[in-house]
């Protein structure tokens, strides 16, 4: 084609030409957008316009979470949480999770966002367990059992990354139900199953099994990657689960990363109890011992448990001779922020900010990044409903999400003794 | 959330965020005068400027009763020149120093007034806080960023009402890959920076000899993250993970959890004194079916 030569010596843009015969099985319009989807991402103004998407997606996901949390402390003033989880992750391997309406595929989707959830659920419940079962042919198999080391987990299910046949929702209710009723009373029982199909092929009656998971309080629930099913709806009502169907794949990450933070505990879900932990320590770093886990010599680095003094890798864990459950008291603290969560920014309204009597201040306490002036945007930023201080958007979610601090209520000591200071 | 940073400048630039302890109950007390550990400070902060032109610093003292920024390099106009008079670092620092203790020192007084001054230890907590708010902003602010990292010189000893706090900011520095570095220039060991340092991968040093502060600051904690690889620099010596229980305080080797509240208690308890919760009786109680049927039933 001339046109094409006479621009390629001009030396302008030649990527039509460029990529072709790589990814053959692609349109020519697939071919660069596929993977991004940018055009998913453009939203209209009020006059129709096109424009690219800001930090508003962003600010909205944050502000709703802030409804949510703000909803759940109207309820109770003092929330208990379920802190020790077993759960049990559901991956539909069937014919349906080959579909391509997610790219590359439903399933790589799948697996990509199970890692980063697995990955987040330890780092906000060190004490839980988890495991993974796939559903393929119409059988649920135990791909691993219940357990704490994320890496495990992850190797195992990248490993194993084929679908085909039915769905069987029951078999993988079945499975799962035979290992969860053999768990301590005081752990929270979940099923998180993340469901392609729109069908189920069972053996037996569902219904039954169904009322057999809310007999062993099981929490069930389900994310749909196509359309909402009745049978899921109604297994997630019977066992006080939540159903969701996800639209997009950042809509799926959103949903799956919702199960991460420890759900809210019902009182006749778990006992409270008692359990017998260890606080083992480090060996010194010169000593040979044998580990317990891998059962391999190695020189130091490991934690001897204060019962059998066997050796272990790792932390935490359960020793394998005698069953003590292992923990360091980092652990621990990094379950705190649930039970002390922090309290959520007001944001500061309009009229205070348009008002020039007040004097306030021009930047974000936390991150001293100035302020937007007002009377340019409508309200752009909050203040801590305790200490007054104002921050930037982006600290708060940052505040909110990662560091459960206020750093206003940190940094003066009055609000830390409310009883005697408090006018 | 930006984690971890996406794209940054050559291995060797580096934020370093600095958090000095104020307190004014630890410097009356210290060998070291505070006239002193700032001149060992200051030259140390310029060494860190004059390794890379485009090293940032930031500076936050940590008070007895507040917290505040007293410098940010990368906001200081033109360093050096100021009337051949002290450097621009010197002065500016020193000047938003002075405003800060007195304010600190304000606040001491309103507080003593109405309740005698209890705690003497400061609010690391809080400047720990601002400094990861900080970087956060750092790592939003565009595509090529330093490396940051956090240095705590503290002198006062650890505060046990903060000890909620503190984990939770190191957990977060965790998360974001930030170390912790720590200079602890008081008497004992510090268990909190201990723990800072050792979770986020940072050096924790307890420098022996105070008069040579500025050489343990220069040689220790001014290398950046990449030459830390070819460096012997000081091992952190085991770190104590054992808990203590609440309610003696002692440390433990073996405990109970309360599996609502996560307290740790050394005994056996009928109830848990944190949340509430009644052990073991519901158990008897509601002896489901699930419960017959389980085949270990845990002690």
């Amino acid at each position: 084609m001339n046109n094409g030569n006479g621009r390629r010596l001009n030396g302008e843009t030649e990527e039509d030409d460029d990529d072709e015969g790589s990814e053959g099985d692609l349109d020519a319009w697939e071919r660069t957008y596929a993977d991004e989807r940018s055009w998913e991402s453009l939203q209209e103004d009020e006059s129709g316009l096109l424009r690219p998407v800001d930090n508003k997606t962003l600010y909205h996901a944050q502000y709703r979470r802030r409804i949510r949390s703000l909803s759940s402390q109207a309820t109770t003033s003092r929330i208990q949480k379920g802190l020790i989880r077993y759960l049990y992750i559901v991956v539909d391997l069937s014919r349906a999770a080959a579909e391509m309406d997610y790219r590359p595929s439903r399933m790589a989707v799948v697996a990509k966002h199970v890692e980063a959830f697995i990955r987040e659920f330890f780092d906000q419940n060190p004490l839980s367990q988890l495991g993974l079962v796939t559903i393929k042919d119409g059988i649920a198999h135990c791909l691993t059992d219940l357990g704490g080391s994320p890496e495990s987990h992850v190797k195992a299910l990248m490993g194993k990354l084929e679908c085909s046949g039915e769905s069987s929702l029951q078999n993988a209710l079945d499975l799962v139900h035979g290992y969860l009723n053999q768990i301590p009373s005081y752990g929270h029982r979940e099923v998180l199953i993340l469901y392609s199909a729109l069908s189920t092929c069972d053996p037996g009656d569902i219904l039954e099994t169904i009322q057999k998971c809310k007999k062993s309080k099981m929490r069930c629930s389900v994310i749909g990657l196509s359309a909402e099913i009745f049978i899921c709806k109604h297994l997630c009502q019977e066992t006080g689960g939540s159903y969701s169907v996800a639209m997009d794949e950042s809509h799926f990450k959103e949903l799956i990363l919702e199960h991460a933070p420890p759900p809210p505990a019902i009182a006749e879900f778990a006992i409270a109890n008692l359990i017998k932990m260890g606080f083992p320590q480090r060996a010194a770093e010169s000593s040979i011992a044998i580990c317990s886990c891998h059962k391999e010599a190695k020189v130091g680095g490991g934690y001897t448990c204060p019962r059998c003094k066997a050796r272990v890798c790792e932390l935490p864990t359960e020793c394998r001779i005698c069953g003590l459950t292992l923990i360091s008291s980092p652990h621990l603290a990094r379950s705190y922020h649930h039970l002390f969560p922090i309290v959520p920014f007001d944001e500061v309204s309009s009229s205070v900010l348009n008002d020039p009597r007040n004097r306030l201040p021009r930047s974000c306490f936390g991150c001293q990044q100035s302020l937007p002036n007002p009377g340019n945007k409508p309200s752009l930023r909050v203040a801590c409903p305790k200490c007054k201080q104002h921050f930037c958007l982006d600290c708060d979610i940052y505040i909110h999400e990662s560091l459960h601090n206020c750093p206003g209520c940190e940094s003066f000591r009055h609000s830390k003794s409310p009883i005697a200071t408090e006018e | 959330m930006p984690s971890a940073a996406t794209k940054l400048y050559a291995d060797d630039v580096s934020l370093l965020v600095v958090l000095l302890d104020t307190n004014p109950f630890f410097w009356s007390t210290s060998t070291l005068p505070f006239s002193k550990f700032l001149s060992h400070v200051l030259s140390f902060l310029n060494s860190i400027l004059l390794l890379n032109q485009i090293n940032q610093i930031v500076v936050i003292a940590t008070g007895c009763n507040s917290c505040d920024y007293i410098y940010d390099s990368s906001l200081s106009t033109n360093p050096g020149i100021e009337k051949g008079k002290l450097p621009a670092l010197c002065s500016e620092l020193l000047k938003k120093l002075e405003d800060f203790v007195t304010r600190d020192e304000q606040l001491n007084k309103q507080q003593s007034q109405s309740l005698p001054p209890t705690t003497t230890s400061s609010l690391l907590s809080g400047s720990l806080s601002m400094a990861l708010c900080y970087i956060q902003r750092v790592f939003r602010s565009g595509p090529l960023q330093p490396h940051p990292r956090i240095l705590c010189v503290q002198g006062s000893s650890d505060g046990p009402e903060q000890y909620v706090a503190i984990m939770n900011s190191i957990f977060s520095a965790q998360r974001s890959m930030v170390p912790i570095d720590s200079c602890y220039i008081g008497s004992n060991n510090s268990a909190f920076l201990q723990q800072a340092s050792y979770i986020t991968g940072g050096v924790y040093q307890k420098p022996q000899q105070l008069d040579g502060l500025f050489q343990y600051l220069s040689t220790v904690f001014a290398t950046d993250l990449h030459s830390r690889t070819f460096l012997q620099l000081p091992k952190s010596v085991g770190v104590d993970f054992r808990a203590s229980c609440f309610c003696h305080k002692k440390t433990i080797d073996m405990g109970y959890i309360c599996s609502v509240c996560l307290s740790i208690f050394c005994k056996h308890h009928k109830k848990c004194s944190t949340c509430g919760s009644v052990f073991g009786q519901a158990q008897s109680d509601v002896a489901s079916a699930s419960n017959l049927k389980r085949k270990t039933p845990e002690t």
